[in-house]
């Protein structure tokens, strides 16, 4: 890579720096909420105490990861505009909608209700004050879905026309795109990450303070609650996820193959394990490759001795589709010698780790969840001791995630109808992104240092400590 | 040129609704945040400058999510040519933003007097600089910049073919003074209003000064406008008009009725803006080239079946986001003051409380009753 990088790569590597850094915050702010208004609920049906503390608690934590999303999100409302005029002048008419609509629908509840939560504490009454609570809540979880009904439309359009005159699409039917069905796949994925982010947090901050013997009750409270969502969570994770990947071998079989490093298109595939090599398509294998026998082609049908479709026949197929004046699809000359592959190790090892942290994720729960109904946990020390570094899991199984979702689909920036490099903005100068993308980049390392300690800092000290002190004390309207 | 559809026009005006919600709004948060570190002496009062807001900045600033959006959904061109074209001035603004919005999260949280004051830098600087810069982008729009047809994968787009430093010229900086003076004061009232004690009489004072200041500013910089022009629009001059004499009537009630006084910059930056917004119609952006590479309301917008759905979700849910905001502004209505500090009670008090008076023993964790600053 050279210094002397073109507008659209920096504009690229602006989006996934910021985009993924935004969703780091995304999954623990809407899964910490949800159990908050979980331990919420508990307190307010049984009032007892450690309930009430573990809601002030976990609550804590998740301001601090909202406060750092909206911050991020921020960017991210104006980042297609910045650095993607062109993608969004053509997909403005369909686009525009689903996040309009997330910003009426949800980040008006959200934002609204959380101050109301926040400096509610004895203004409102206790029902009141916990519904605030599952407003926010429900609406993170809606904005969520609004935005993934945009970013999956992107991945497979629907309800839409290309207008041939303007060169842009338009929409035609706002119902087949919020209820597109790689929308509802990606959200019930979605959101299922976001339970286990936020539960495994939560064990993995409670595994800690046990081992300390600090507030046992609070924190063996909050297990309680976290480790069986953790193992149903991660139960479906898995389930939902492999149906995921047999729309996506429909919709976007390049990125499956990718995701396989299955070159030629054959029948009875094994599932790779382990390859290295240059993930090329020629010689069209990787080097040194170990394979479950017949169990891709089993996993992506259902039947073990089906076809699976290979990049470079992929490639030939989309040259035709694309690239030949006669075909439907057809989008100019210059798409007879495309090539359609994304980066093919990319999507190889991201696909990979998402499915790796997601079977430690199951297993961890349930393992957990047997420990605890056997009343084992405070003794099992060993398991106590993994607990807080398989937090980590989720992030990375997200981050992975989108890498694949996104990388895997290049050169597409709107799967058959945009290429990313016809997207970014023209009058946008390289020397303006580096500006933008190195603030973007120092400012959010600053962020990350300065939330990432108070995190720690406010996890490690536990329930009473956090309330002490000069820090942070509630609504001053409560001294009347 | 095609004229406005209905449709669009109904957009035109509820992306202005929202741009001025946005600035009403968010304009006192702006003020505040400067306030805090010019005004407020010591930890209690900054925070209770800090709590003026605290309930409510958030979902104010979800005006400017919400408008961005809805232009992207009803006219992409416009977001298109205006976020790409006012790059770097944008890129200020997000970074003052962030840095403000992280500066309130964090300023309670740790006892030195090094970190606070760093993090009030942040939410001063943060909210100087885009009560700055919009006042300078508004300027931009209404006033013109330089935007010519470019062609890309041949298709012409209307593009801004400027840089940063085409933004600044002194019409425009008039735009962003006048806007900072305005959400000064429009902070200073609000600060007056919602506080008792040392912190309100401080806010009064700024802000007897500051409202003056606004007004002069606000009316040069609208005289300025409606003499570019090149035919005088009447109802421009009627909203110029109306929210010159809203900025002189807070001036004249800053010092005795806070309330009223806050009320009239509220009604001045609605109309000042309105003025900007009728004399933008009928188009997006402005090109300073050429009436020609104007980009009209229509070239900009969306097809009429976007506009018709968001539409109706607007009908539906923009009267709900009214209520319960307004509900907000009631459950926090009481004034604050420094002075009560000592006294702020957590829920788990009250819990010890309630323990005690049913004659258990009361747990540690109580900080009722102790001085703040501790
Ligand atoms: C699956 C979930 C998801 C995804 C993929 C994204 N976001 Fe996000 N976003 C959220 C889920 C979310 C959230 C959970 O609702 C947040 C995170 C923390 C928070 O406060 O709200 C949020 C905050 C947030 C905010 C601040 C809202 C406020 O002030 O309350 C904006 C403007 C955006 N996002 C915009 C975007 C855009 C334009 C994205 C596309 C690139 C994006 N987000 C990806
Ligand atoms: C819900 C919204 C979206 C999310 C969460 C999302 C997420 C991501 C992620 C995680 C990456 C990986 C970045 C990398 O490492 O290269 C990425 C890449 C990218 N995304 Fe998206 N994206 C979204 C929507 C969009 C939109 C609307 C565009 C419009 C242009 C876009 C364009 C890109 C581009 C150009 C890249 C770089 C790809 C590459 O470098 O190979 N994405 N996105
Ligand atoms: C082992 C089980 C898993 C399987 C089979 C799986 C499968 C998939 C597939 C096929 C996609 C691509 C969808 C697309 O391209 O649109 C995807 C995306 C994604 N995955 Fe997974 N996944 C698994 C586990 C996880 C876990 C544990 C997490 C996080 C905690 C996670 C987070 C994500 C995210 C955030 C995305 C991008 C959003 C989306 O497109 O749905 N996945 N996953």
């Amino acid at each position: 890579m050279t210094i002397a990088m073109t507008s659209l790569e920096l504009a690229r590597w602006q989006f996934g720096i910021t985009t993924l850094y935004h969703f780091i915050f995304v999954p623990l702010t809407i899964g910490l909420a949800f159990f908050t208004a979980w331990y919420q609920t508990r307190w307010y049906r049984t009032k007892e105490e450690k309930w009430l503390r573990a809601t002030r608690f976990w609550g804590k934590l998740m301001l601090i990861s909202f406060a750092l999303g909206v911050a991020t999100g921020l960017v991210q409302e104006f980042q297609f505009g910045m650095n993607w005029s062109q993608y969004s002048r053509f997909v403005g008419d369909i686009f525009g909608a689903p996040l309009a609509m997330e910003g009426l629908a949800a980040f008006f509840v959200e934002s609204t209700f959380l101050g109301l939560w926040i400096f509610g504490w004895g203004r409102l009454s206790e029902k009141v004050h916990l519904a605030c609570m599952w407003a926010v809540s429900l609406s993170t979880m809606l904005s969520a879905f609004f935005i993934l009904a945009a970013n999956s439309w992107m991945q497979h359009p629907v309800g839409y026309e290309l207008n041939k005159a303007t060169g842009k699409v338009e929409l035609t039917s706002i119902w087949d795109v919020l209820t597109n069905s790689t929308a509802l796949y990606a959200m019930t994925h979605t959101m299922l990450a976001a339970a286990l982010t936020g539960g495994m947090v939560i064990a993995g901050i409670s595994a800690w303070h046990l081992l300390k013997k600090n507030e046992v009750e609070v924190f063996s409270g909050s297990m309680k609650i976290a480790l069986p969502s953790l193992a149903v969570a991660g139960l479906a994770t898995l389930a939902v996820g492999h149906f995921n990947g047999i729309l996506m071998s429909e919709q976007q079989p390049m990125k499956m193959a990718a995701a396989d490093a299955v070159f030629k298109t054959e029948s009875g595939v094994g599932l790779s394990l382990f390859a290295t090599g240059e993930f090329k398509g020629n010689p069209e294998e990787t080097n040194r490759n170990v394979k479950l026998p017949n169990a891709l082609s089993f996993i992506m049908t259902g039947k073990p001795d089906s076809e699976v479709k290979g990049v470079n026949n992929l490639n030939d197929e989309y040259r035709q589709r694309f690239g030949d004046p006669d075909s439907p699809d057809y989008l100019g000359s210059e798409f007879k010698d495309m090539d359609y592959a994304p980066i093919v190790w990319v999507a190889y090892w991201s696909w990979r780790v998402m499915l790796g942290c997601g079977f430690a994720l199951a297993l961890f729960g349930l393992v957990g969840w047997w420990l605890n109904r056997r009343g084992k946990l405070a003794d099992s020390r060993r398991f106590l001791k993994v607990a807080l570094p398989a937090a980590s899991l989720p992030f990375i199984a997200a981050a992975a995630g989108w890498i694949f979702t996104e990388m895997g689909r290049q050169p597409w920036v709107v799967f058959g109808l945009l290429r990313t490099q016809d997207a970014n903005s023209p009058t946008v100068s390289s020397g303006e992104v580096w500006l933008t993308l190195v603030g973007f980049t120092l400012l959010y390392g600053v962020l990350a240092v300065f939330a990432g300690k108070l995190f720690f800092k406010t996890a490690s000290k536990g329930p009473a400590e956090i309330e002490e002190g000069d820090e942070d004390k509630p609504y001053l309207g409560m001294a009347y | 040129m095609e004229d406005t559809t209905t449709l669009q026009f109904v957009w035109f005006l509820l992306i202005s609704i929202l741009w001025i919600g946005y600035l009403i709004l968010e304009g006192f948060d702006f003020g505040v945040g400067m306030l805090m570190k010019l005004i407020g002496r010591g930890n209690d009062e900054k925070r209770t400058i800090l709590h003026t807001i605290g309930p409510v900045w958030d979902g104010n600033e979800v005006w400017l999510i919400v408008a961005g959006g809805a232009t992207f959904a009803a006219f992409p061109e416009w977001y298109a040519t205006l976020f790409s074209g006012f790059y770097i001035a944008l890129f200020g603004i997000l970074v003052a933003l962030i840095v403000r919005n992280v500066g309130f999260e964090m300023w309670g949280k740790r006892d030195s007097a090094a970190w606070r004051n760093g993090w009030e830098w942040c939410i001063a600087l943060g909210s100087l600089v885009p009560a700055l810069l919009w006042g300078v982008a508004w300027a931009n729009i209404i006033g013109g910049t330089p935007i010519e047809p470019v062609a890309t994968n041949g298709v012409d787009s209307l593009e801004y073919v400027g840089n940063f430093f085409d933004l600044l010229s002194i019409y425009a900086l008039l735009g962003g003074v006048a806007s900072l003076a305005i959400f000064f004061a429009h902070g200073a009232l609000f600060l007056e209003a919602r506080t008792e004690g040392e912190v309100r009489r401080k806010a009064q004072a700024m802000a007897v000064k500051a409202t003056p200041v606004a007004a002069g500013l606000a009316t040069l910089f609208m005289a300025w406008t409606l003499i570019r022009q090149d035919s005088l629009e009447i109802l421009s001059l009627i909203a110029a008009a109306i929210a010159v004499a809203a900025f002189v009537f807070a001036a004249l009630k800053a010092k005795t009725q806070p309330q009223k006084a806050f009320a009239g910059t509220a009604v001045g930056i609605a109309f000042y803006f309105i003025a900007q917004f009728i004399d933008l119609f009928p188009n997006a952006m402005v090109s300073s080239v050429s009436s020609a590479y104007d980009m009209s309301l229509n070239v900009a917008s969306s097809t009429n079946y976007t506009l018709t759905v968001m539409t109706v979700v607007a009908v539906l849910l923009v009267p709900v986001v009214l209520l319960y905001q307004a509900w907000t502004y009631w459950v926090f209505r009481h004034r604050l003051s420094a002075e009560g500090v000592g006294d702020v009670k957590t829920p788990l008090d009250l819990l010890d409380k309630k323990k005690e008076a049913a004659g258990g023993s009361g747990s540690d964790q109580g900080t009722g009753g102790e001085p703040a600053g501790s």
